[in-house]
This record gives C-alpha cells, sequence and structure tokens, in this order.
C-alpha cells in the first residue's frame, strides 16, 4: 500500500483533533445537491437530477444562519473536468467557519493547524525546497504582487482573463517558497462569496494560502447581504451562460437564510494537497489511494 | 478542431495557422479563476519549443498530416529520395529534415515519414541502426568496461563514442532516438 495513505490518516486524525479541541462542531451537509453554488467557473457533477457538490459552502451557512458558532467538515466534493497534477475531480475538502469573526480569525486558525499538523518540526522540504513554517507567514496585497511582478494594477482596472493568466504565469512563480504566503485582498470583482472591505470596497476581504508553491486554501471575510448575494449569483449565471456552461438555479433556501447568517470568517483547504506538502508528493495522484 | 480539453501531451495542433505539437501539458486551475492548459509547444517545422498557456475557450485546428512508411533509395546531393514499396512513388526529403539521420541511413531501411500539407517534416528510422566502425583508436584486449569512451567513426560518416574495447571493423548498434551508441553486434 502507498505509505503516503498511513501519514493521510494520521492527518485525518490530526485534524478532526484540532478542531475537537478548540469547540468545533463536525458537521456533515449534503453531498448531492438540488442545485449548486453558482461559481462561473466551478461545474458540478450531475447526479440524477441532483448535482454533486463542488463545496459544502452554503449548507455549513445555512447552519450559521441557525445559530452554529463554530463547525467544521472534511468529506468530499465533486468537480467537473478537474485533472491534473494538482486535482482530481472527486477530492476531499476541510471547510470551517467561525460566527462573529473575520478572515483574519481564521488565518490565526490556519496558522495553528498547520502547527498541530506538523508537530514539533518547524520546518519542512517539499520537492527539494526548505520551508519555514514558522513564524513569519508573509502576507501580500494582491495589488502589491501584480505591480511588482505583472506591472499592473488589476484593483484599478479589472481584466479577468489578464488577471487569471498572468496569476499562473508571473505572479504564482514568482511567490517566495521559503515560508507560507497569505496573497490577501483580492479585486472586489474576485471576491466570489467574500465580503467587501469595510472603507475600501474595491477590494474583497478575501485571502488565498500558498506553501511551497501549493495553494492550500481560499478564506473569507463571508459576504452576509443578501442582495449582493443574489446579485453576484445572477452575475456568475450571465457569465456561464455567455460561455455556454450549464446554468444552476439560485439556491434559494441558501438566499432566505443568509440575513439571519452573523459576520463570520470561513476557508475551504484542499486536504489532499495539505497530504502533498506534509508527504513531500509532487502530484495529488500520489495521496488518493485510487484515482480516476 | 481541437477544444483546449482535448489537449495533451504529444498531441499535434495547428495553432495561429502553424503545426504545433505539445511537449508538455499541465492543467492549471486557480482558485475560483477559469481552467487553463500550460504546455510546451514545439514548431514542427522550425524545431523550436515555446511556452504557452491557453484558456479554456482556446481551440485549435487539426493540421494536415499524413504518416508514410517508406524505402530509402538513394541521396542526390543534400536531396534524399524515399520510396513507396508498393507504389514505387517516390518522395523527395532535404538534408536538413533529416539532420544527424542521414548519416545513419542504409540502402533500403524502413523509414516512417510525417507529412504536412504534402512536406516531409519528420523522419523516424528504425529505433536500433547497425553501422561498421570505419575509424576508431585501438581497442585494449579484454577491457571490457562500459563507463569510458572513446571517440569513433561509422560508415557513412557518423561519429558517436564507443567504449574502449570497440575496434576497427566492429559492427554496432546506434539508438536514432539519442544518436549514441547502444551495443556492440556479436560477429557472426
Amino acid at each position: 500500500m502507498n505509505p503516503a495513505l498511513a501519514l493521510r490518516s494520521r492527518l485525518l486524525h490530526a485534524t478532526r483533533s484540532f478542531f475537537h479541541e478548540r469547540g468545533f462542531l463536525e458537521v456533515e451537509t449534503p453531498v448531492r445537491l438540488g442545485t449548486p453554488a453558482l461559481e462561473t467557473h466551478i461545474d458540478a457533477e450531475p447526479s440524477g437530477d441532483h448535482w454533486l457538490r463542488t463545496s459544502p459552502e452554503l449548507h455549513m451557512k445555512r447552519l450559521l444562519a441557525d445559530g452554529a458558532e463554530k463547525i467544521f467538515q472534511l468529506g468530499p466534493c465533486f468537480r467537473r473536468g478537474e485533472r491534473g497534477d494538482r486535482h482530481h475531480p472527486e477530492y476531499t475538502m476541510l471547510e470551517w467557519y467561525r460566527a462573529h469573526a473575520d478572515y483574519t480569525d481564521i488565518l490565526a486558525d490556519t496558522k495553528a493547524l498547520i502547527a498541530h499538523l506538523a508537530g514539533a518540526a518547524s520546518d519542512l522540504t517539499y520537492q527539494g525546497r526548505r520551508i519555514a513554517l514558522f513564524p513569519r507567514w508573509e502576507r501580500i496585497a494582491v495589488r502589491d504582487a501584480f505591480l511588482q511582478w505583472a506591472g499592473w494594477d488589476p484593483v484599478a482596472a479589472w481584466d479577468e482573463e489578464r488577471f487569471n493568466l498572468d496569476l499562473v504565469e508571473k505572479v504564482e512563480p514568482a511567490l517566495p517558497r521559503d515560508v507560507p504566503v497569505v496573497l490577501t485582498d483580492y479585486p472586489a470583482p474576485a471576491a466570489a462569496l467574500a465580503r467587501r472591505k469595510p472603507g475600501r470596497p474595491e477590494v474583497a476581504e478575501r485571502w488565498e494560502l500558498y506553501i511551497g508553491g501549493l495553494e492550500l486554501a481560499n478564506a473569507y471575510s463571508e459576504l452576509t447581504d443578501a442582495a449582493e448575494q443574489r446579485a453576484r449569483f445572477e452575475e456568475a449565471a450571465r457569465q456561464r451562460r455567455a460561455l455556454g456552461k450549464d446554468v444552476y438555479p439560485l439556491d434559494e433556501a441558501f438566499l432566505s437564510a443568509l440575513p439571519r447568517m452573523p459576520p463570520s470568517g470561513g476557508i475551504a483547504l484542499g486536504f489532499d494537497r495539505l497530504v502533498m506538502l506534509f508527504a513531500d508528493a509532487p502530484t495529488l495522484d500520489g495521496v488518493i489511494a485510487f484515482r480516476e | 478542431m481541437y477544444n483546449a480539453t482535448d489537449l495533451r501531451k504529444g498531441l499535434k495542433i495547428l495553432w495561429e495557422g502553424q503545426p504545433y505539437e505539445i511537449t508538455e501539458f499541465q492543467f492549471v486551475k486557480p482558485g475560483k479563476g477559469m481552467a487553463m492548459y500550460k504546455c510546451r509547444i514545439r514548431h514542427m517545422l522550425q524545431g523550436n519549443t515555446i511556452e504557452k498557456t491557453f484558456r479554456e475557450v482556446d481551440s485549435f485546428g487539426k493540421p494536415d498530416l499524413e504518416s508514410k512508411e517508406l524505402t530509402f533509395s538513394y541521396a542526390n546531393g543534400d536531396q534524399f529520395v524515399f520510396s513507396d514499396p508498393e507504389t514505387f512513388e517516390e518522395f523527395l526529403v532535404d538534408g536538413e529534415v533529416l539532420g544527424r539521420n542521414k548519416l545513419l541511413l542504409a540502402d533500403n531501411m524502413h523509414v516512417d515519414i510525417l507529412f504536412y500539407n504534402g512536406k516531409a517534416v519528420e523522419v523516424t528510422l528504425p529505433i536500433f541502426v547497425e553501422k561498421t566502425i570505419i575509424e576508431t583508436e585501438p581497442g585494449f584486449k579484454g577491457n571490457t568496461a562500459t563507463n569510458t569512451y572513446k571517440p569513433a567513426k561509422v560508415e557513412g560518416g557518423y561519429e558517436i563514442q564507443v567504449p574502449l574495447f570497440i575496434n576497427q571493423g566492429d559492427n554496432v548498434r546506434i539508438d536514432t532516438r539519442s544518436g549514441e551508441y547502444a551495443d556492440r553486434v556479436a560477429k557472426k
């Protein structure tokens, strides 16, 4: 058997212990959905007249609206057509949410989780490079990263296609690899489900974590404004239609619960990639038991 | 027509009117961003390689490619003539398309030739070809070390590095993929 599976088992166990010790509830939300989250570039796998979840996000937020304070979930998610060295159409997502918190609280959780999983180690080697996991995590604003490495400001002048191409061709390859990097404060049009920064509406309170060049997690100060959320879903639907993609119905149960959701912070972390990092595995295929 | 989702290593595409072969391929998709395909592509006529990231919405033509199994007939200056063993139709190939392979050809050798828009662009020889050594320093009898090499020339003028025990008059096999010495052919 692949030895990475033993490490994977230990990391699953340690992750659950971490959250239980901190008073989080482990929750399980539906895998088969009446409608998946509407995001421009995320395609759901159909399952009969339903869809398989691309993330547990909307149901976990409904639990926050129902009074949950700290919740986490570890489980399978599915994304159609995503296959590569760091993608598998079925993968394991770790999500957690905190009510009355924002994306900085989630960053503190994330640091504590990585410290817990690393145990006594303060550094690790991934693909031949030494990474100091502590104490410094470098925070870089998306605007500064693009000005430095791509030569333009996506906050001042948004261009989605140029943003994505430059992100993978210029910015991600230039990010420091010797420490964890938090790319933060995305242009508002790339907010997805994050709220705009109070006093600076041109950016959204969203960050992404990179360790050793692996994009591990995406976190938000969650959007709780139901009218803005509906407008963003409708914009995503419009873009999907323009791209010739399936347009999923709006999740009305989520939208009607959203006004009751307190200000919250949340995160989605690709668990398989976390295992890749600790197992020093170059591909996601190396840390799963069976592949497509 | 190919879509971006058809891209994979080894696929030959027509992009901006030019034929390319994909030599490296990686699926990438930044968080919440669009799917992209980071590729290295080799221009099939010029041989140069570039990096290119394609988007989900990109599409490509199918280059007009045809592969023929032919046999080598003769050389005329830097033009090489191959013929179809069934129809006897002859095809001309420029020396520069053959590269080092032109020194490794032998009469009636079976080769695969790839034609793009009717023009030969790639000649693939059998993986191993046998050649006689016509020039090398005398060998050391009994020295069968395989990690020390000396220069040698084979019939046709091709130069390779061979182990010390190889002598003039020996027959050796050359790996046409690397152009390097493979092994000695036992004397009959």
